[in-house]
């Protein structure tokens, strides 16, 4: 048998007890990091973009110079057209296609764990060594789709995927749109999941047909989770960095940049700190508004299905 | 209406097949299984291409009139043991090991005190804590890691291992607190109410009742966390300049790509070995894999 000791009361014993003192300890090393590598860089990443820092000398404020040098710069508005128009069409093919393919999984297959499983693969796998795959399919001369093509008496001539402005925006768009189909279908299957099939049967014995039901049945009670996780897909294509740097630099002449790789070339190796830390801000503005659009397209949604809020 | 007929319905609305019994074989071919094979097909085909690559004779490898590029004849072994015993390679793989474990372990620890703080002790404001927390899962580090680079410089840890395993927890703790966050959620309330009762303190209750509990996510975090850290590249990139520090994407696509003559054969081992650890801890935990990516996109 143990003794019972009554502690005399303490101020530490009393701060223990006090939640949001507790709550505070809980989160200091979690804050502590994001404070010191998230918050922190943020900040001086909009300062750094007011400054003409250059690499190994701290920049003086110059006010708004990197951005009018930026606004009558044409590569700079080209990559923002290059970033725009890469986010929209691999966003909605990625959107489409992995619809497609959740849909298929949620059929009644065999193996169809097994087909979850590899489905997977082009996501997990490190970006940059499925990217080192594709550069050697979209070799100019040794290209396994051109000689596919040419077998099969499609074209003549090898195609150069990444030698031309438009065949390489569209070279990395495939790429792009290949590693991020997994993640839109297996999210789209989880939701697809949550829809129960007694709806479905009630819909066809009143008489709907395939495409009335999906209509109106499984894509609105899919669009919350739509809604975040093409949010999720449109800010990381926005960002992309990987996929550009390993497949064409930004090349050929600045076609495919994207403001990513634009601030990247400008910054670490051009040395322009300043402005390449300008071209990271300008990114801002695009990612605020897609998430605010998905955040309210979201409230209308839950409301709609009589959720709270 | 017969009565076997009723069973059926029965068994029907248990969802166990859906309502796919309705479509006949002809049309399941062309509306299922020819669409999910050309998935299949396109999704893999980059893998085998890989794979095919590295183990190709160099005689074979660009020469499509003699050899079918689609298989190879007599394997080789040349480019993987070049990149085994030429390179620096192995030393990158295990950079890009001790990098990822650390950081995992460090943001997991961080994750669980302040995913346990948000979500059970209730101060004033851990709703607000945790929509901030969410948030920083949204900052991308394409536009963080020029000023990281500024601070990383100035903490003096440029160029070493320790500069990419305190970055890489900006983007590891905000998913790993927000997957945990679900987890803890689900975890009964009365359960810490009677350990509360039974004179526990809020550590002991973490430690003994809620994280045994737990298990199933943390290790949902910590594999989805291995694997974000393996695969990370901008910040390798940036803050890593010799070369016995860099992890295997930097390393692979700095130092292996050289010049105008490139040696696909061992890039390509290359790519393959870089992807094998973390498809093989894939394929032991695909079910915590789903559970994370789609647990940290429903909430």
């Amino acid at each position: 048998m143990t003794a019972i000791t009554t502690k005399p009361p303490s101020a530490l014993g009393a701060l223990t007890r006090n939640n949001t003192f507790l709550g505070f300890m809980f989160l200091l090393p979690a804050a502590v990091f994001l404070l010191c590598f998230l918050t922190y860089p943020l900040g001086l990443g909009v300062w750094l973009g007011f400054t003409d820092a250059k690499i190994g000398r701290d920049g003086i404020f110059i006010g708004l110079d990197n951005y009018i040098a930026l606004a009558n710069d044409s590569v700079f508005w080209m990559t923002v057209y290059n970033t725009v128009l890469y986010t929209f069409i691999a966003s909605v093919l990625k959107f489409g296609l992995g619809l497609w393919l959740a849909l298929i999984l949620n059929e009644n297959l065999p193996f169809k764990s097994f087909f979850r499983a590899i489905i997977l693969l082009p996501w997990v796998v490190p970006t940059v060594l499925s990217a080192l795959a594709f550069w050697w399919i979209y070799d100019a001369q040794f290209s396994i789709l051109s000689w596919s093509l040419i077998k099969l008496g499609i074209i003549d001539t090898p195609i150069n995927f990444l030698g031309d402005p438009n065949n390489a925006r569209f070279s990395v768009i495939a790429a792009n749109v290949w590693r991020g189909i997994p993640f839109v279908a297996i999210s789209l299957l989880a939701g697809l999941q949550t829809i129960p099939q007694s709806l479905h049967e009630a819909a066809s014995l009143d008489g709907a047909t395939g495409w009335q039901r999906f209509r109106f049945i499984t894509l609105p009670m899919l669009t919350p989770i739509i809604a975040v996780v093409m949010t999720f897909s449109v800010l990381f294509t926005f960002t992309d960095f990987q996929l550009i740097y390993v497949l064409t630099k930004g090349g050929p002449v600045n076609a495919t940049h994207l403001m990513a790789t634009l601030s990247f070339q400008r910054g670490i190796p051009g040395g322009q700190l300043g402005e390449g830390a300008a071209i990271a801000v300008a990114m801002i503005p695009f990612l605020l508004a897609s998430i605010l659009f998905s955040f309210f397209g979201l409230q209308r949604r839950k409301w709609q299905q009589g959720g709270q809020d | 209406m017969s009565i076997s007929e009723q069973t059926n319905t029965a068994t029907l609305t248990d969802d166990a097949q859906g309502m796919s019994y309705l479509n006949r074989l002809p049309r399941r071919i062309v509306v299922l299984y020819l669409p999910l094979a050309v998935f299949i097909i396109v999704l893999l085909f980059p893998f085998y291409w890989m794979a095919i690559t590295a183990v190709k004779p160099n005689s074979q490898l660009t020469d499509y009139n003699n050899y079918s590029p689609f298989w190879v004849v007599g394997p080789t072994l040349d480019h993987i043991k070049y990149l085994l015993f030429e390179t620096s390679y192995p030393g990158w793989l295990w950079n890009t090991l001790v990098v990822s474990v650390c950081a995992t372990v460090l943001s997991l620890a961080a994750s669980v005190f302040a995913a346990y703080a948000i979500e059970r002790i209730r101060f004033k404001g851990s709703r607000s804590v945790g929509l901030l927390i969410f948030l920083a899962y949204l900052v991308p580090p394409s536009i963080l890691f020029i000023p990281l680079a500024v601070i990383v410089f100035k903490f003096g840890i440029y160029d070493s291992k320790l500069a990419l395993i305190f970055t890489y927890p900006t983007f590891l703790i905000p998913f790993c607190t927000w997957l945990l966050m679900g987890y803890f959620r689900s975890i009964p309330f009365e359960l810490e109410e009677s350990a509360l009762v039974d004179g526990a303190s809020r550590w002991q209750i973490l430690i003994r009742v809620i994280l045994p509990l737990a298990v199933p996510g943390l290790i949902s975090a910590g594999i989805f966390a291995f694997t974000l850290s393996w695969n990370e590249f901008i910040y390798a990139l940036t803050f890593i300049q010799s070369s016995e520090n860099k992890t295997v994407p930097v390393g692979v696509l700095t130092e292996l790509v050289r010049g105008d003559v490139f040696e696909w054969g061992s890039l390509m081992a290359g790519a393959l070995f870089g992807s094998l650890p973390v498809v093989i801890l894939y394929s032991f935990f695909v079910d915590y894999y789903v559970s994370s990516m789609t647990g940290a996109v429903k909430e």
